[in-house]
């Protein structure tokens, strides 16, 4: 058995918390990087560099990329040889809420859903992954509302083709349009049950745009940016920059799909203990 | 691109047109959802607002905390719609613009055309950058909504785009 002390724990989730919402994501710059290279709408072209100096503004003045720093999510795989010494999920909280203080980043958690009462940074939300070995993967996805609202789930028939999937993704972009701070990178869940394919599509967000590509996810790309809704809606040549998929065997009855859409700002950042 | 010096007066607004780039420099005012809220409750009951509402302009956002040495944190729009209930009575009570991100409702535009009003549209998802044209911020009300409170900011060619202008011409439409 290896030991990890709760204390390592907070001060890593603390320190990832931090990179997450202070420097975009380089899979995400190089995209945006390539988006600007080849657009030829005067306007998308002046805010595709204007999305990569205010990158470049919050790594070098270290303030966060986008007001919005999130609901603090957070993803552990956790070697089954590892011992932790403490509360893992307090130590989780403990280490956000050392993050988000620390960097200025927005207390935008309420504890109460419906009476809309105590403010704060946390809790946040906690995915546990229990894997082979001794060590300890944490990422911190802090993803904002604006592109959250916008996810959706639809349950297929289990006879569904492959074109009522694609339209319904596309759809979904559609009438996201300019609200979620385009261009997107969009996480699709397929398969599992509902609440499973929800969590497969924000875990695809997790993924290097570069590295994830699938041959579906490379025809949606294509179909959506033909859609010309561009950063800030205003047309463009880009308006995704990647689709990852990830998928998980399903039921004879039903096929569920998936999506969460992240902004321009996609913040992840992960590492190993 | 146009200067524009606050606050706006219906000369400055008439001659506004959608798809207009401008720089604004004057005194904006941050209010979202639960400061929304609470202004149309006050109108609704004739209470004291607290502050007074003619020919200003309201900024959709909540700014981050305030880092050491700075006057805002990361501070760019956030999505108008939400606040499109109650947008028209805002406009009724005196509000002469608004900025925010994405699309307004149809009623929305209705309001902007009859009080010859405008909606301009802040770079989205830009906070960092956004903060560098914010000179100052002082809070004005509702101190427990955090960064859902009223801020007063002073702008210096605070980059936006005219979204609907006082004729009713939307830019996503
Ligand atoms: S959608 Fe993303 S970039 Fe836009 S305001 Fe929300 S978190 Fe920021």
């Amino acid at each position: 058995m290896r030991t990890i002390k709760a204390g390592t724990i907070s001060k890593a989730v603390s320190e990832l918390c931090i990179a997450a919402n202070l420097v975009l994501r380089k899979d995400a710059l190089k995209a945006l990087g390539s988006a600007l290279r080849k657009e030829v709408n005067p306007r998308a072209k002046s805010l595709f560099a204007a999305i990569i100096e205010n990158a470049n503004i919050a790594k070098d003045e270290r303030i966060a990329i986008c007001q919005d720093t999130g609901f603090p999510t957070i993803f552990v795989e956790i070697g089954q040889e590892v011992k932790i010494k403490g509360d893992l999920k307090k130590a989780i909280n403990k280490g956000v809420e050392l993050g988000y203080k620390k960097a200025y980043l927005r207390n935008s958690i309420i504890a109460d859903p419906l009476d809309r009462a105590r403010l704060g940074y946390t809790p946040c939300i906690v995915h546990i992954d229990l894997v082979k070995g001794k060590r300890m993967k944490i990422s911190a996805l802090p993803k904002g509302f604006g592109c959250e609202n916008k996810s959706r789930l639809k349950m297929f028939a289990p006879t569904a083709d492959k074109s009522e999937i694609k339209k319904f993704i596309v759809e979904t972009i559609k009438e996201t349009g300019p609200d979620a701070c385009p261009p997107f990178v969009v996480g699709i869940g397929i398969g599992g049950t509902a609440d499973y394919a929800m969590l497969l599509a924000k875990k695809a967000l997790l993924r290097d745009i570069a590295q994830a590509k699938t041959k579906l996810g490379e025809e949606l790309l294509r179909e959506i940016n033909k859609l010309n809704i561009g950063p800030m809606g205003l047309g463009g040549e880009t308006t995704c920059l990647a689709v990852n998929i990830l998928t998980y065997p399903t039921h004879i009855a039903g096929l569920p799909v998936a999506v969460n859409i992240s902004c321009h700002a996609l913040r992840s950042a992960s590492a190993v203990i | 691109m146009k200067r524009i010096y606050l606050p706006l007066t219906g000369e400055i607004i008439k001659n506004l047109h959608t798809g207009e780039e401008l720089l604004l420099s004057g005194t904006l005012y941050t209010a979202r959802d639960q400061a929304h809220k609470r202004l149309v409750e006050a109108i609704k009951k004739r209470k004291r607002l607290p502050l007074d509402l003619k020919d200003q302009i309201i900024y959709y956002c909540g700014p981050t905390a305030t880092p050491k040495g700075k006057a805002i944190g990361s501070c760019g729009p956030t999505t108008a719609s939400r606040m499109d209930r109650f947008a028209p009575i805002l406009l009724k009570a005196g509000v002469k613009a608004m900025i925010g991100k994405g699309r307004r409702s149809a009623e929305v535009v209705k309001a902007i055309k009859k009080y010859k009003c405008v909606y301009f549209l802040a770079p989205a998802g830009l906070g960092a950058l956004l903060s560098t044209k914010v000179r100052s911020k002082e809070l004005i009300a509702y101190p427990e909504l955090g960064p859902e409170a009223i801020y007063k900011l002073k702008v210096k060619d605070f980059p936006v785009i005219v979204g609907i202008d006082s004729k009713g011409k939307d830019i996503y439409k």
